[in-house]
């Protein structure tokens, strides 16, 4: 358990570190998650390590946006104010997202033969 | 106890980080109890239904934002590690990852050019600010990199980090009878898509499903995060000239 949460935080604080030092836009935790999979992948031995900490935060996933979806509250005069133009941007560009790429995958997948 | 027992105690807990911490917790367990009760219908969203309640609690306590953050962002804090951990999943199932390349480069990148002209050519056409539809283009990716996006592009960054949560919270509600309306019973395409549509909160949709579908939605959220950091500025600037 402590060696699993230090190995993730110890890859966090690398990614941010090689972000910030590199001026990437790309954030910490995402070149984190690059290294931790090259370690995994270079000594499969440490899934038993970062296994167990990792399924925990991972089945509980949607409680960690729970804080910054709070932050809503503070731009509710905006959000009534251009409401509709925002409420069906959001709605038809979700579904249209996710109609694209689902069957793009699809039909790229079976061309290719994967 | 006396009345003004119970206000002074009520002053002390107000600014406290675990009243909030606390709050944050139960509003989540509460909500993620009756999504379950209700055979995890899509609808019952337990982000959309915490988030509610904490909302109606800050209105009716006055509390403000800044004070609920106080004790909220240590869950908030996690949020770093546990995308670290989408490494583990991904990991694991490498061989199908190397397999399906391909198709999710191709799905990405038109997923991305979707999401960003429908999402500000809607807005535009019921008349939002050009503030507004600036903020609304990177709104699919995972936080900070759509609020990196706004920022490059003239953007109002704040607004794009709720636009994004709202997104997120739409794209978890809809990717089950969207996925079953198109009849896609694989789980790869179906997570992959939940991920670039709606990064985070549809990954963490995703995993509550299923394990494969919550590994190719989070390879979906990291490559759309790169992809609309690239196109979204060309995009703009293409839209911007034409105008």
């Amino acid at each position: 358990m402590l060696n699993g949460v230090l190995l993730l935080l110890a890859c966090q604080l690398v990614g941010e570190a090689v972000a910030r030092g590199a001026g990437l836009s790309v954030p910490g935790p995402v070149l984190g998650l690059a290294l931790l999979a090259i370690l995994l992948l270079r000594r499969p031995a440490l899934h038993a390590t970062v296994g167990p900490v990792a399924a925990t935060l991972l089945s509980n996933l949607s409680l960690l946006f729970v804080p910054a979806a709070v932050g809503v509250v503070q731009l509710l005069p905006l959000l009534a104010s251009e409401g509709l133009a925002i409420a069906g941007a959001i709605l038809v560009s979700t579904a249209a997202s996710l109609v694209a790429t689902a069957l793009t995958f699809r039909a790229v997948a079976r061309l290719v033969g994967a | 106890m006396e009345l003004d027992g119970v206000v002074t105690l009520w002053v002390y807990l107000r600014t406290s980080p675990l009243l909030w911490l606390t709050a944050t917790l139960a509003a989540y367990a509460l909500a993620d109890e009756l999504q379950r009760r209700l055979g995890r219908h899509p609808l019952a969203n337990p982000v959309l239904l915490a988030v509610a309640a904490l909302v109606l609690v800050l209105a009716a306590t006055r509390t403000p934002y800044a004070t609920y953050f106080d004790g909220a962002q240590f869950v908030h804090f996690l949020l770093g590690p546990a995308t670290v951990a989408l490494a583990v999943p991904l990991a694991a199932k490498m061989n199908d990852v190397r397999r399906l390349l391909v198709p999710m480069i191709a799905a990405v990148v038109v997923g991305s050019i979707v999401a960003i002209i429908t999402a500000t050519a809607t807005a535009w056409a019921l008349g939002a600010s050009p503030a507004t539809l600036l903020s609304l283009a990177p709104k699919s990716v995972t936080t900070p990199i759509a609020m990196a996006i706004a920022q490059q592009i003239g953007g109002t960054p704040a607004l794009t980090a709720v636009l994004v949560i709202l997104t997120g919270i739409t794209g978890a509600v809809m990717v089950t009878p969207v996925m079953n309306a198109l009849g896609l019973t694989d789980y790869a395409a179906r997570g992959f898509a939940a991920g670039v549509a709606s990064h985070g909160i549809g990954t963490a949709r995703a995993f509550q499903v299923n394990e494969r579908a919550g590994t190719f939605a989070g390879l979906g959220l990291a490559l759309n995060g790169l992809i609309t950091a690239v196109l979204a500025p060309l995009l703009v600037h293409l839209w911007q000239r034409l105008m």
